[in-house]
């Protein structure tokens, strides 16, 4: 390109784009290519989601196994598991959630940043299991938005790597400028 | 020195309130006549007969009795090996008795415990809110007349909690049943 230097950005990527339109065979070789920001930066969210750990009973123990070395959630871009709700991506609610912890796990989704997702991992999270009881949260979907539920008493590890690659997918496709999610009443 | 002979003793001091100790498979049971007397007895259970430790406090919803609760006490002595039972009765008009954190500092979770779950009050504890049921909750869910299901609150902007789906249940089991089969959890519609 015998051009004269670009005078910003916005010249450089206009520059960058009719050159790639034009000639799509060595925009290709020289290591240019064309997508949407809804595709790139899904890309990176979703090769990444962090989670914030929410181990509330047996469960939790699925969730160690999912993360050691031999079921690895690694391989998804999720072993680092965020013990703050400033730094994570998806809440994994691992376990029955009481009435008295709802209070909590409700605050420490609130503090999440978006964009954020829930992973409801188990029959109590999801519905309140065997715990047809006044002191159980009849699914932790009454009180967050649950994106992917996961059956299982407990759930064996490889259900929860299903999940989050589930939940990978659902990312993919997200637009990334979406609104916050709620709960509808 | 045997836990019926230290119950003796505590008879021997409070024989116008305290019944004759009762065996039952190895174990004693002391039954209070005045509630009111309680922090005396423990106080003197716990400096002249070392009944240092204090297991578990527990109550009991007789229900349809009067008087309608029991509190008992497990104590122990980590010196002398020996458990003692003291049971008292409580009315339910006042649903209150004098705390005993003055002589075991352990009895405040267990206090706490109690007047969460069937809402005896502890006269002189130092910190009596609820401990497993969140703050603000209205009923005490483990007395006779409160449903397994639970029943609907409403705190708006704290909390709430509705009744659970029981889908024809609680599936309950009785004890004593001759095989497996009638003893198996199955709908039991209590009788009232």
């Amino acid at each position: 390109m015998e051009k004269p230097l670009a005078s910003g950005p916005a010249e450089l990527f206009a520059r960058i784009d009719d050159y790639s339109v034009a000639n799509t065979a060595a925009a290709l070789s020289e290591g240019i290519v064309l997508t949407t920001l809804d595709n790139a930066v899904n890309w990176a969210r979703k090769n990444s989601i962090w989670p914030m750990t929410f181990g509330l009973a047996c469960c939790a123990i699925e969730l160690m196994a999912a993360g050691a070395s031999r079921f690895d959630i690694a391989r998804f871009g999720s072993e680092v598991m965020r013990f703050s709700p400033r730094q994570s991506d998806v809440m994994i609610v691992a376990g029955t959630v009481t009435y008295k912890m709802a209070l909590a796990v409700k605050r420490i989704y609130d503090q999440m940043a978006e964009p954020k997702w829930v992973i409801a991992m188990g029959a109590c999270a999801s519905t309140g299991g065997m715990y047809r009881s006044y002191s159980v949260l009849q699914g932790v979907d009454h009180i967050l938005p649950v994106d992917v539920y996961v059956a299982g008493c407990p759930p064996r590890p490889e259900a929860l790597l299903d999940a989050l690659i589930k939940l990978q997918n659902k990312v993919a496709k997200e637009p990334v400028l979406s609104t916050q999610k709620t709960v509808p009443a | 020195m045997t836990a019926l002979e230290l119950a003796q003793k505590l008879k021997g001091k409070f024989g116008d309130v305290l019944a004759e100790p009762v065996e039952f498979r190895g174990e004693i049971t002391l039954k209070l006549a005045d509630a009111g007397r309680i922090v005396e007895v423990c106080s003197f259970a716990k400096s002249e007969l070392g009944f240092d430790f204090l297991v578990d406090i527990t109550s009991l919803d007789n229900y349809g009795d009067d008087p309608r609760w029991t509190i008992v006490y497990h104590l122990y002595g980590i010196g002398h090996r020996c458990h003692v039972r003291l049971k008292t009765d409580v009315s339910e008009e006042g649903s209150e008795i004098s705390t005993v954190t003055g002589v075991w500092r352990t009895a405040d979770w267990h206090e706490r415990e109690i007047y969460d779950m069937m809402g005896i009050r502890f006269r002189g504890h130092p910190d009596l809110r609820r401990i497993l049921m969140w703050e603000g909750y209205p009923y005490f869910p483990l007395r006779k007349d409160f449903p397994l299901a639970g029943k609907p609150t409403d705190l708006p902007e704290v909390a709430f909690t509705r009744p659970a789906p029981l889908e024809g249940g609680p599936f309950v089991t009785v004890a004593g049943g001759k095989d497996t089969i009638a003893r198996e959890p199955r709908v039991r519609i209590p009788e009232n």
